[in-house]
């Protein structure tokens, strides 16, 4: 038979790759920014669009979609050509996939600091930008199935079952956590509501996590790792193994380890082994990377790539032995809302995500340049100052945690709390900021180095052509197995039944999940006292989620003797049926805030807003000033309070569930004027105020609609 | 933590069922998988494994 001839398209390698190195610097420098505003809380003072709060998610919607995405995508448009002995599908539909993706990302970092977000974590960009989403991931799913149709080579490599695995999964996800009801063109509410919400929300969080971090890496790490290393893969066997038992334990890991407390005992312990079992897949698959270099350890000491490939397989197995260790109820008690889940993530995300991609890039310069990298010795040095920058990241982040976790939980003999104000807490942590900083920008550094090393090389090497290749045509075949072929290799050439079983491997998870969730509702418990918000404190409750406070406020009281005598009466489920979205949060870098209505005056909120040092100054002992993590709020004063479409919102709300009468819609605007007014009234009581503010109509301003959330919160059920 | 959760989930009728669905499916699972991958054929997998470096 003739050998066919085609090309390899390497222009949408090279597209990718350098979309990977770009968004790469703006993720990280984003993520810099928002270091250095521990340290500096003030250095981007006034300006509302670059605070804290709303630049967290860009930095973590960066640096996941726009930086890991990317790095994912220029490893499968290589691999899955060369794998599958053709070109890809449709060029069209590279190139939409690859300007889609790119505008998508544009949409983010500029919706983001607008305060237009869901709040959702990692899934916080509003519902038109979630359709977009949706249509061009399905783009790059047809591109790569029609791929794998058109192969030439009739088995589909371990590295391509991860790629589908993904594609398949965060479709799934991606739908379902971002149901949501619009009311206008950038803001939707979700449509679950507290608990549920919730359970959903990290459902999706834990398995993004899984198969847009995970999942993807493992492929290119099966691909590039032997590539690298000029050896096959160490057991393929093995690696059939960790790829069914991942995705199958995976996907209900998450909300698993929500539920495993729900259950009666056996379940329970049921559950702790369901979680540890996860270590192993995952270990797996640490051990099949690392043994692929097995008798060439030689080599890694000279090579630039394989030193950053065995650091990110580590990394690997160092973040998912972590992972099960804090689905223990105990250890989770100690690090949940802590420093040691950022530090966790960025073992993650540095570690794995980032060395396993810097390591392709390099490799990838090369080939798509024909030429040597430009400098070895930039390489390495990169792997240097990466390395060290992860550890100095993540070292401190670790003692901060657990130094938190402890004072926040101490107790002095007669019952009171040792560090009852929260900013003791958060003062003592100061120094790791600092080390956290100087961490994260060394790892910076080095990537800004891989920057420009690989510039470099793209300008002494040739320009990017596609690559001529040849092979022979798949013969045509029964459908059905062959004598003496192996099951699974009959299904490795099965591409549209290996889509399917892998769908129903997580499927069977998700359902598992769902059932119960779709029961909590039912089995919420109404409490009589819990009723919705009126419009005033709705607008002000959008106005949280505008200005992202939940990145650094959570309300959530745990069970805990140590946060009922901080915070007040522990959270019950009963309260939130209202919530959409939920708004519990998963750090806390200020203190919880489900029991602060009415625990100060609103005087004390105006001041707060105007300047933290006014009601709560923190002594930093490092720059010998007093100051606040928190900052100046003074847009809520200046800006009028837009209202307009209240109406609009109740009614979406009632849409999803939450019982307003049309009298209550019809009459929104007056009520909310009412309860402005009222609030305005009570500022009064300061002289300071009325002298400086009495003539500036405070009651039209947003102020006011975020203080009348604030004093609501959590007094549902006060005192009962 | 969560126990208002977890009291939710044990008002649901015959919840427990699920982990032990989750648990039998997962077992049966892995276990015809691992039979299965055993059983490969040695030369094959040595071919399939080579993929990657053949371009």
């Amino acid at each position: 038979m003739q050998k066919e001839q085609f090309y390899y398209d390497n222009k949408i390698v090279k597209l990718f790759f350098w979309a990977t190195v770009l968004w790469g610097i703006v993720g990280m420098t984003v993520g810099l920014m928002v270091a250095f505003l521990f340290l500096f809380p003030n250095y981007m003072e006034g300006i509302s669009w670059l605070s804290f709060g709303r630049l967290r998610p860009l930095h973590t919607n960066a640096v996941i979609f726009a930086f890991v995405g990317n790095g994912f995508f220029v490893g499968m448009y290589y691999s899955m050509q060369r794998l599958l002995k053709t070109r890809m599908f449709s060029d069209t539909l590279s190139k939409i996939h690859f300007w889609g993706w790119q505008l998508i990302i544009v949409a983010a970092a500029i919706t983001l600091p607008l305060g237009l977000t869901s709040s959702k974590e990692y899934a916080e960009l509003e519902w038109p930008i979630d359709i977009a989403i949706t249509l061009i991931w399905v783009v790059m799913g047809i591109n790569m199935i029609g791929t794998m149709i058109k192969r030439r080579q009739r088995h589909i490599y371990v590295a391509i079952w991860f790629y589908i695995a993904t594609f398949v999964t965060i479709a799934v996800l991606h739908i379902f956590n971002n149901l949501e009801m619009p009311v206008s063109a950038f803001k939707s509410y979700s449509v679950y509501a507290g608990v549920q919400d919730a359970l959903m929300q990290w459902w999706y969080g834990h398995n993004a996590v899984a198969f847009f971090l995970t999942t993807p890496m493992l492929g290119l790490m099966y691909y590039f790792v032997p590539k690298a290393a000029n050896r096959p893969v160490y057991s393929y066997r093995l690696s059939i193994i960790h790829f069914w038992s991942l995705i199958f334990i995976y996907i209900w890991a998450g909300p698993h380890h929500l539920l495993y407390t729900a259950l009666p005992d056996w379940a329970q312990n049921l559950g702790t082994v369901f979680s540890v079992m996860l270590i192993f897949p995952s270990w797996g698959g640490m051990i099949n990377g690392l043994l692929t270099l097995r008798g060439a350890w030689d080599k890694v000491r000279e090579s630039a790539i394989l030193k950053f490939f065995v650091v990110a397989i580590t990394a690997y197995g160092m973040a998912t032995f972590e992972g099960p260790m804090l689905a223990f109820k105990n250890v989770n008690a100690i690090a949940h809302y802590t420093d040691w889940i950022v530090a966790h993530v960025h073992v993650g995300a540095l570690g794995w995500n980032g060395f396993i991609i810097a390591g392709m890039l390099y490799w990838l310069a090369e080939k798509l340049f024909k030429t040597k990298l430009y400098s070895q010795k930039l390489a390495n040095v990169h792997f240097l100052i990466g390395t060290l920058g992860i550890l100095l990241y993540t070292i401190p982040l670790y003692i901060a945690g657990f130094m938190q976790a402890l004072m926040w939980k101490d107790f002095n003999p007669d019952g009171t709390l040792v560090y009852g104000n929260f900013l003791e807490t958060v003062t003592a942590i100061l120094p790791m900021y600092w080390m956290r900083a100087l961490g994260g920008t060394l790892y910076f550094t080095g990537f800004v180095i891989l920057a420009y090393n690989l510039i470099m090389t793209a300008k002494q090497g040739s320009e990017v052509e596609d690559e001529l290749a040849e092979a022979l045509p798949l013969k045509p075949i029964s459908s059905k197995r062959i004598a003496g072929e192996h099951w699974h290799g009959w299904l490795e050439r099965r591409t549209v039944l290996f889509t399917i079983l892998t769908t129903i491997a997580i499927a069977i998870g998700g359902l598992v999940e769902f059932i119960p969730l779709a029961l909590v509702k039912s089995n919420v418990p109404t409490i009589e006292s819990v009723k919705p918000y009126t419009p005033l404190e709705l607008e002000g409750r959008d106005l949280y989620i505008r200005e992202g406070c939940n990145n650094c406020h959570s309300q959530m009281i745990r069970p805990f003797r140590s946060e009922v005598e901080r915070y007040g009466e522990y959270s019950k489920a009963g309260e939130f049926v209202y919530d959409h979205p939920f708004l519990w949060g998963s750090r806390r870098t200020g203190p919880d805030l489900h029991r602060i209505g009415k625990k100060y005056n609103s005087n004390w909120h105006f001041n707060h807003f105007l300047d933290p040092m006014n009601t709560s100054p923190m002594e930093d002992k490092i720059l010998g000033i007093s100051r606040n993590f928190m900052p100046r709020y003074t847009w809520f004063i200046k800006n009028d309070l837009d209202y307009s479409n209240v109406q609009g919102k109740m009614k979406g709300l009632r849409a999803v569930g939450v019982p307003y009468t049309d009298t209550e819609i019809e009459y929104a605007p007056y009520a909310l004027q009412e309860q402005a007014k009222i609030i305005e009234q009570e500022l009064r009581q300061d002289p300071e105020y009325v002298t400086n503010y009495g003539d500036k109509h405070i009651e039209k301003k947003e102020v006011v609609a975020i203080i009348a959330y604030l004093q609501r919160l959590g007094t549902d059920i006060k005192n009962k | 933590m969560l126990k208002f959760i977890k009291h939710n989930l044990d008002t649901i009728d015959g919840v427990a069922i699920y982990p032990i669905i989750s648990l039998v499916t997962f077992f049966t699972v892995f276990m015809v998988m691992l039979v299965i991958v055993l059983k490969m054929n040695k030369k094959n997998i040595e071919e399939i494994s080579k993929l990657p470096l053949e371009d």
